[in-house]
């Protein structure tokens, strides 16, 4: 690595002239190998990986100097931030050919030396197979995957490319270009008029024109304007913004730099969840560094600029991502939400005006700035410009984190980046916009992916969790699933919210027990009609969305379980049976396994399931080899495994 | 009122009549102005509006919008403007009281307040789930606040969602001065008073002092060294009807009147005037 002179930069020039230094002496870099240090990629072993990468290479630089390749000189290593594809972790990828490495082992850096470094072949083994499925076509490149080749990637532009804890690797790929250019050459104004004119709309949810609410701000009158970054990501199944924090923190700085700039802004906050101490680790080196090389503190560059940052760790309440209840938070009050009906620009944080966006927005901010307002609103379609990270999960091939322009259909991004849902199961539904968005349906597949199209079909954007459900998916027991994660996130100040989600909750539980009556599904409708229009905040108010949109595109599988009393996905253990059919050849195996002996049935003979002894644990079902053994709901059956 | 007083006005329409208000009052505080009646559980005229009971909603239409839109707010911390109508009793600003206090029946099955204020509503008998339980604490945060506003917060809120409860975290800054359990709308804060010149709340137990000539009660010797610190600063808001008079004077009488013990239960705000 290389290291800086230890001084502040005096100057833009002076910052641009360092950047220019570290490309140049990196143009002899013929190889690098970046291991993917994202979560899951840890979780899996990749720091295992990357110590073993690093002691190998230090034993081998002899070989590896005959081919040219010396450490820190025409070779490097780094670990990065999330790759993506998490689940095909941990992710080693080898610039600049673009080779893809996936499930890593430290037993097979070896290999890659051997192989690919010495000898410039492929480790064909750790390569990624289409699909994840044997005999699945395997693609070197990743460059050449579904899965990468059809994001464009703004927000996540860094994220995986360079080393988060590195100021050099970030000022060699462009960083702090934007800043230095709006400090330079454009007023505050004519960079919030950029701003506006990209069509940025805010990413953590509501969609509000950024550059519309920065003027808004700026035409208050203030002696002072905070500004806060909203790290408070806490969807179940969500991790953009932990991996942009995570991977890229300089690009989330220098965002809210040129916001500071725009707005005049001395002071900062960062207000991330406790649950992402690597995200704070990260912010923190790099807010720490950014003093030391003068481009956070007093007279930024020389400009006469001050900005000081700081990051506030969340206490783990969902409900403070909601910016008015994030503010009290960091005021050291309760975090609970108040009326917006006075706008946080004029009264925010300890009553001054406050200027908040999430991450996600202000990653894009240097990238918008350096590239232009015209760049970005060419990507996009209709009022949402740009593009947007997804985290796709659920049942779905290739889970992971995804960016893509807006307006992208829900089947391209499913189908074709994911990969199709896992064992070519049907599609059922997906569940956009985090705990408080919509289910869509199968038809709904083909609906674009952007702010508007999304909330007219009754689900939202949100800050871009996308859950994929195959037929196995019960959607009253999802909908009971969200409204239960809201129960315990509702902050609990207002009536409808509070008591109404309860309510919902027990009406719910009561129709997955098959004790559902008629009257029951008029009575839900009408509670989350006042939760939606009296609620306090916008937990409140889209709490019942999960419950709306399911009864709006599968009203028929709520009145099963109610009239019929039948759970078609084979979910709801009250409203199941398991059986034996005659397949069986009676190996006793779940006979033995069965924790209520409800299995009777002599040794090769078929057996039988006693349906008042069973409590539909399921545990028959997972240990026998044959696949005999049936959910049935209403003497149908409802699932077996079959393979496609 | 939070804004400071100004002499600019607005002119709007409440239930199909004309007023002129300031600029800056909130629909709850005008309409109540005009004699309607808009309920509500968490509004106090001494304390900041809060919007938790969601009973005084009303429904407005600001001038530019589309004939049919109407939107449902808040209408304690709702300012008026130029030109905006508002229905304090539609149909739909009917049904979603109804909903909430139908929720409120079935979390304090047992409060006669919340029980008459739905009858009003046509709520006789909760549609819910009931929950099996005494307390009838509506969790509105009157007395949370009240407790804050005089200069204490010896109670709070804890937890959060349908668990959240009043409880007194800070019990060595309780002065006994019952403020909080005298505001309660549904009486939920039980206390103890004039029982051999003690005074029992949250736990905790006072010695009352009464005054050397009169003989009247004052209240506890911390309230009252309290009060004496704190004087005219004590952070409440006035009522409307007090800003006109001898501020500094009313103010400290006002605190005074919020903090005395009331020996018979009823609304402060009625003692005020």
């Amino acid at each position: 690595m290389i290291s800086g002179n230890g001084k502040p930069f005096a100057s833009p020039q002076d910052l641009l002239k360092r950047a220019d230094a570290i490309r140049k002496v990196r143009e002899s870099i013929k190889q690098e190998i970046r291991v993917c240090a994202g979560p899951g990629c840890i979780a899996r072993g990749a720091k295992d990986v990357h110590k073993k990468i690093r002691s190998e290479i230090k034993s081998r630089a002899k070989e590896l100097k005959d081919v040219g390749l010396k450490l820190d000189a025409t070779l490097s290593e780094k670990c990065t931030g999330c790759h993506g594809m998490c689940e095909a972790g941990p992710v080693v990828t080898l610039e600049p050919e673009g080779t893809f490495y996936t499930g890593v082992k430290p037993k097979d850096v070896k290999k890659i030396i051997d192989k690919t470094l010495l000898n410039g072949q492929i480790v064909e083994s750790l390569l990624y197979r289409l699909g994840h499925q044997r005999g699945g076509d395997k693609t070197e490149r990743y460059a050449d995957i579904p899965f990468y080749r059809l994001q464009v990637r703004v927000a996540l532009r860094n994220v995986g490319v360079v080393d988060p804890t590195s100021f050099d690797d970030f000022l060699a790929e462009g960083g702090f270009s934007a800043f230095a250019k709006a400090i330079t050459d454009m007023t505050p104004e004519a960079v919030i008029d950029e701003v506006e004119e990209s069509g940025l709309r805010g990413r953590g949810g509501a969609g509000f024109s950024t550059g519309r609410k920065w003027r808004s701000a700026l035409r208050v009158k203030k002696d002072r304007v905070w500004l806060i970054c909203n790290g408070d990501e806490g969807d179940p199944g969500a991790f953009m913004d932990r991996a942009i924090m995570e991977g890229d923190p300089y690009s989330v700085l220098e965002g809210m730099m040129i916001g500071a700039y725009a707005l005049g802004a001395t002071d900062a906050w960062i207000y991330v969840r406790h649950e992402y101490p690597l995200a704070v680790e990260h912010l923190q080196m790099a807010i720490d560094k950014l003093h030391t090389v003068g481009l956070l503190g007093d007279n930024i560059l020389g400009t006469g600029m001050s900005l000081n940052m700081r990051i506030s760790r969340g206490g783990g309440a969902f409900v403070c991502g909601e910016s008015s209840a994030l503010m009290r938070s960091l005021e050291g009050k309760v975090g609970e939400p108040r009326a917006k009906y006075v706008r946080s620009v004029e009264k925010g944080l300890h009553d001054e005006p406050t200027v908040l966006n999430n991450v996600e927005t202000y990653t894009c901010v240097p990238a918008i700035i350096d590239k232009g307002a015209s760049w970005f609103a060419s990507m996009g379609r209709d009022k949402s410009k740009g593009t947007k990270a997804f985290s796709l999960v659920g049942k779905v091939k290739n889970t992971g984190l995804i960016e893509v322009p807006m307006g992208r259909t829900l089947r391209e991004i499913i189908y074709d980046i994911g990969g199709g849902i896992i064992d070519d199961r049907p599609f059922k539904a997906v569940q956009t916009g985090g705990p408080s968005g919509g289910c869509l349906p199968a038809d709904k597949l083909n609906l674009p992916v952007d702010f508007d199209s999304l909330s007219q079909a009754g689900a939202m954007m949100g800050s871009g969790g996308m859950i994929v459900m195959d037929d196995h998916t019960c959607m009253v027991d999802v909908a009971k699933y969200f409204i239960h994660f809201l129960i315990g996130e509702s902050c609990g100040k207002c009536v409808p919210c509070r008591e109404g989600l309860r309510q919902v909750y027990d009406l719910l539980n009561k129709i997955t027990l098959g004790d559902g009556e008629e009257g029951d599904l008029d009575k839900i409708e009408k509670l989350c009609h006042t939760m939606e229009v009296a609620s306090l905040c916008a937990l409140g108010k889209s709490a019942p969305y999960p419950v709306t949109s399911t009864i709006e595109y599968f009203r028929e599988e709520y009145e099963e379980h109610i009239n019929d009393k039948v759970c078609r996905a084979g979910v709801c253990p009250s409203l199941i049976m398991y059986e034996i059919n005659d397949d069986c050849n009676g190996c006793e195996v779940c006979k033995k396994h069965c924790p209520t002996d409800a299995i009777t049935g002599e040794k090769k003979k078929l057996h039988v399931i006693d349906p008042d002894a069973c409590i539909s644990c399921g545990i028959c079902m997972s240990v026998c080899k044959f696949d005999t053994i049936d959910i049935t709901s209403g003497g149908m059956i409802v699932s077996r495994d079959v393979v496609a | 009122m939070s804004e400071a007083k100004t002499n600019e006005t607005v002119r709007l329409t409440i239930d199909g009549r004309e007023i002129e208000a300031p600029k800056g009052a909130m629909i709850l505080d005008v309409a109540r102005d005009m004699g309607i009646d808009v309920p509500s559980l968490c509004a106090h005229p001494g304390l900041e509006p809060f919007g938790a009971c969601r009973l005084c909603v009303v429904e407005i239409q600001k001038p530019g919008w589309d004939d049919w839109y109407k939107q449902l707010v808040t209408s304690c911390l709702f300012q008026v403007s130029e030109g905006m109508k508002v229905w304090t009793n539609s149909d739909e600003v009917r049904q979603n009281r109804s909903v909430v206090l139908d929720l409120q029946m079935a979390r304090v099955p047992k409060s006669d307040h919340i029980r008459k204020l739905a009858a009003e509503y046509g709520v006789t008998e909760t549609s819910y789930a009931e929950r099996d339980t005494d307390d009838t604490c509506i969790m509105c945060g009157t007395c949370v606040r009240a407790c804050e506003a005089v200069g204490r917060s010896a109670i709070a809120t804890l937890s959060r969602g349908p668990d959240k409860y009043v409880d007194v975290p800070n019990k060595d800054a309780c002065m006994g001065c019952l403020v909080c359990a005298n505001l309660c709308p549904t009486d939920a804060i039980p206390f103890e008073a004039n029982d051999n010149g003690k005074r029992r709340i949250w736990g905790k137990e006072f010695d009352l002092v009464a005054d050397e000539r009169t003989g009247e009660v004052l209240g506890p010797q911390e309230y009252l060294a309290h009060i004496r610190k704190r004087g005219n600063n004590n952070g409440l808001r006035m009522p409307d009807d007090m800003k006109h008079e001898s501020a500094k004077v009313k103010r400290f009488d006002y605190a005074q009147k919020l903090c005395r013990v009331a020996e018979v239960n009823e609304p402060v705000a009625e003692k005020v005037k």
